[in-house]
């Protein structure tokens, strides 16, 4: 049903026109970017270096003393030389503080306290957890914008599940300062959910169990005929396969006395973990000899019984969310159709065997479980950019996380549930506790426990010009929106005087709009008249579409507005037109945004009459 | 300006305000209102249309979500003819039903600690039925939405429904806490 001409992404454009878009998949160990085709999501090539022909571009930064990065294979494969500024599976750090970094044991870097997110001290400066991650998000756009020849209008980018606001906010960062459009952020097992849905056209209810290289999540879903709706989603986004080879390697420090070993023998002993993990898929025992420092060999010898008994615990770690999943669902396993593996390190077999036996179903497995996100989000991205109509398709997702406001006593209300479908708004009033108090602190956290500081800290803001009243005489309004990303807002109101308050829930590391515009813009430093001239262009082209996009509605259904109100449209248009071919860039943006609110009632009016169109299109059909 | 919520969640989704609800009916006119207002929808769209199928989005998840439960529905169906549950502020519950929610409770807390997973098995059991039964009485108070002296009585039943409500919060974190020990 096409009654929203205008809302159809890409209506405007000439429909032969592919609009250029990709999905990511930012993973801790690898990350890759794929993209649909011809109506077939592919990977694409990891250019210069895949020399295992994978696809796919280890997450790995090292960072030189002259600023130079490298990243990918290369620093991957040479990461033992220089550990302090090779920094490997950073996407723990993110949106992560000096606490959460102490949890993952020793680590090689010299991290820095900073307010809500550590941040990393390297030969090449400082960098945050949101640098390193905007410099593998750069090498895939340019790996993209070369394979596909072409600059991408937009890119989707896949965050676990179990993420919190911080977490998506720093990744949401990362990829504006990799010079990304960010079209959406999509859980993992959703992007997952899509690329086995659409691919065998299932209908039920599944579970996607996704064990990547450090985060766990685990999503219930119900597909109905092209829709998605997570019924329920949980997680631990400190648990993967990094800790299993952990494991391995603290098991043989342990056997071979190397209690003190450095940096770099570390990293070596991590690297022949993992490596002798994944030949333990196929090798019943496993013998390799490790070359550390100083000349010293060690040899090493491990049996897939041995591997499955000291990792049997991380296992059963997973399990426990997956109960709390169910519960949340209000499903029982029976009710599960089928489970989707998701993730390099449901591999391991024993998680097979554990995941199979708690479920008594068959695993999915049949999509590469390291491509299956990336193909996912590839399939979003398409019909975000407006390439299909997307008519089939539709994501309804939740916020892992429940939200709530401190209150008295260090105590965390909730105001919106974990599981709450998004987007969402919830309003919870409050009052205040003194006499002629004239402002109220707001603390607003993220998490399950009943105490605030077994919470996460999201922000604080502070509603102030209360007219002083009696205790509890003031009704404030607190408001908590989540939007479609799962990114929260928080605004507050007193209800008598009308004063208000607004925070966008803005991690304390505190990147604003402006201090990632202005590193943008140092990034395009060497080539300024270029950005001047790309900032203009754009501007030029989301102008001309909006025109478009006006007049097209406006011969739809010019009839739902009365004559002040195609006036005023037509004022606003025509204001736009006026300077829409001159070369400021700011003014053509301005004119764009009055069209836009002269064009809001417009918008509602048309809203209100194509979903009550669609209702009734639905009751006829039943009636048929 | 912002869309026209002023109708209620059952004329949202077109279906005639009733305790009893065809949940499946519910369910497709849900999915049908999310197809056209879903902010997936306009990815590429101005920004007051954004804002627009943002607070559509938002309000057809509020309504699906009141009126699938039975509690939710109950409650919303009270507030639709002006009677308030006084959840918050009615503290007066007969004494009999107080007493058996006390010893529920009890109970759940002698299995937590005890971590006797088949105890608490038992009592989410008790717990479904005892919501069952107290689904059906609410669902004869709000058979007749006319009828002033059912929906007054139908108030008491919200508000144990709510105790239970919470019972089955405990019941779902004892298990938790046992299986996670």
């Amino acid at each position: 049903m096409a009654l929203l001409q205008i809302a159809e992404p890409g209506e405007s454009t000439a429909p032969h026109q592919h609009r250029l878009a990709v999905g990511i998949d930012l993973g801790t160990t690898n990350s890759l970017v794929a993209t649909v085709k011809s109506g077939a999501a592919e990977v694409l090539p990891s250019q210069p270096d895949d020399p295992d022909g994978s696809r796919l571009t280890p997450s790995v930064v090292r960072y030189f003393a002259d600023g130079h990065v490298e990243v990918g294979a290369k620093p991957k494969a040479e990461q033992a030389e220089d550990p302090a500024n090779t920094i490997v599976s950073v996407k723990r750090f993110m949106g992560r503080g000096m606490a959460d970094v102490a949890r993952y044991g020793a680590l090689p870097y010299k991290f820095i306290d900073a307010p809500g997110m550590v941040k990393i001290e390297t030969a090449a400066g400082v960098k945050s957890p949101v640098d390193v991650s905007a410099d593998i998000l750069r090498v895939l756009r340019q790996q993209a914008e070369s394979a596909l020849a072409g600059p991408l209008v937009g890119a989707v980018i896949t965050v676990p599940a179990y993420f919190d606001d911080a977490q998506r906010q720093a990744t949401k960062d990362a990829a504006r300062l990799a010079g990304l459009n960010v079209l959406r952020l999509l859980n993992e097992p959703t992007a997952a959910a899509i690329a086995y849905g659409l691919d065998n056209r299932s209908e039920g209810v599944f579970a996607v169990y996704d064990l990547g290289g450090g985060t766990f999540d685990i999503s219930i879903l119900k597909l109905t005929r092209g829709v998605f709706e997570v019924l329920a989603t949980n997680g631990d986004s400190a648990l993967g396969g990094d800790d299993f080879d952990q494991a391995i390697a603290s098991h043989w420090r342990k056997q071979h006395g190397l209690a003190s070993a450095d940096q770099r023998d570390l990293r070596r002993l991590l690297m022949a973990a993992r490596a002798v993990k994944e030949r333990l898929t196929d090798e019943a025992e496993v013998s390799t000899s490790i070359a550390l420092s100083y000349g010293q060999t060690l040899n090493v010898r491990l049996t897939r019984e041995e591997f499955h008994s000291m990792t049997a615990l991380l296992v059963n770690r997973t399990l426990l969310p997956v109960k709390k999943a169910l519960r949340d669902s209000k499903l029982a396993v029976e009710d599960i159709s089928g489970v989707v593996m998701v993730g390099g390190a449901t591999r391991m077999l024993h998680v097979q065997s554990a995941v199979r036996a708690f479920f008594g179903k068959p695993l999915l497995n049949n999509v590469d479980p390291d491509r299956v996100v990336a193909l996912g989000a590839a399939i979003q991205a398409n019909v975000l950019a407006g390439n299909k109509s997307g008519e089939d398709m539709l994501l309804l997702d939740v916020i892992p996380l429940s939200l709530g406001l401190e209150t008295m006593g260090g105590l965390a209300e909730k105001v919106i549930p974990r599981n709450a479908t998004i987007p969402t708004a919830r309003a919870q009033e409050f009052t205040t506790y003194k006499d002629g108090q004239t402002a109220m602190s707001m603390h607003v956290v993220q998490g399950e426990r009943e105490l605030v500081k077994d919470c996460r800290s999201l922000g604080r803001f502070t509603l102030r010009g209360i007219p002083p009243m009696a205790a509890g005489a003031a009704r404030i309004r607190v408001t908590f929106q989540v939007d479609a990303d799962g990114l929260v807002s928080v605004s507050a109101q007193e209800l008598g005087s009308g004063v208000s308050a607004q925070i966008d829930v803005k991690p304390s590391y505190g990147l604003t709009d402006a201090e990632i515009a202005t590193m943008l813009q140092a990034g395009f430093a060497h080539a300024s008249a270029d950005a001047q001239a790309r900032v203009l262009a754009e501007a030029q082209t989301d102008a001309m579409r909006l025109i478009e996009a006006v007049d097209a509605a406006l011969v739809a259904d010019a009839a739902l507005l009365d004559d002040a109100e195609k006036q005023a449209i037509a004022d606003a248009r025509a204001a736009l037109l006026a300077v829409v071919n001159g070369d400021d860039a700011s003014r053509i943006k301005l004119a764009a945004e009055a069209l836009s609110r002269s064009t809001d009632s417009f918008a509602a009016k048309r809203m209100d009459r194509s979903v009550s169109q669609a209702l009734k299109g639905r009751a006829m059909s039943e009636l048929n | 300006m912002t869309p026209d919520f002023s109708k209620n969640h059952f004329a949202l989704f077109d279906l005639v305000p009733s305790f009893e609800l065809d949940l499946s009916a519910l369910e497709a006119a849900y999915r049908e209102v999310q197809r056209e207002v879903h902010p997936d929808r306009f990815a590429g769209a101005n920004d007051a249309e954004r804002r627009v199928a943002a607070q559509w989005a938002t309000q057809a998840n509020e309504a699906y979500k009141t009126l699938r439960t039975p509690l939710a529905r109950g409650r919303y169906l009270l507030r639709l003819a002006g009677i308030d549950t006084e959840e918050e502020s009615n503290t007066a519950m007969p004494r009999e039903f107080l007493m058996g929610q006390m010893a529920w409770r009890e109970a759940v807390v002698d299995a937590r600690e005890s971590g006797d997973i088949d105890a608490l098995d038992r009592l989410a059991n008790e717990h479904r039925v005892a919501e069952r039964a107290l689904v059906a009485e609410l669902a004869a108070q709000l058979a007749d939405l006319s009828n002033e002296a059912l929906l007054q009585g139908a108030k008491l039943t919200v508000r144990k429904l709510r105790f239970l409500e919470k019972l089955g919060e405990e019941i779902d974190l004892a298990q938790e806490a046992i299986e996670g020990s």
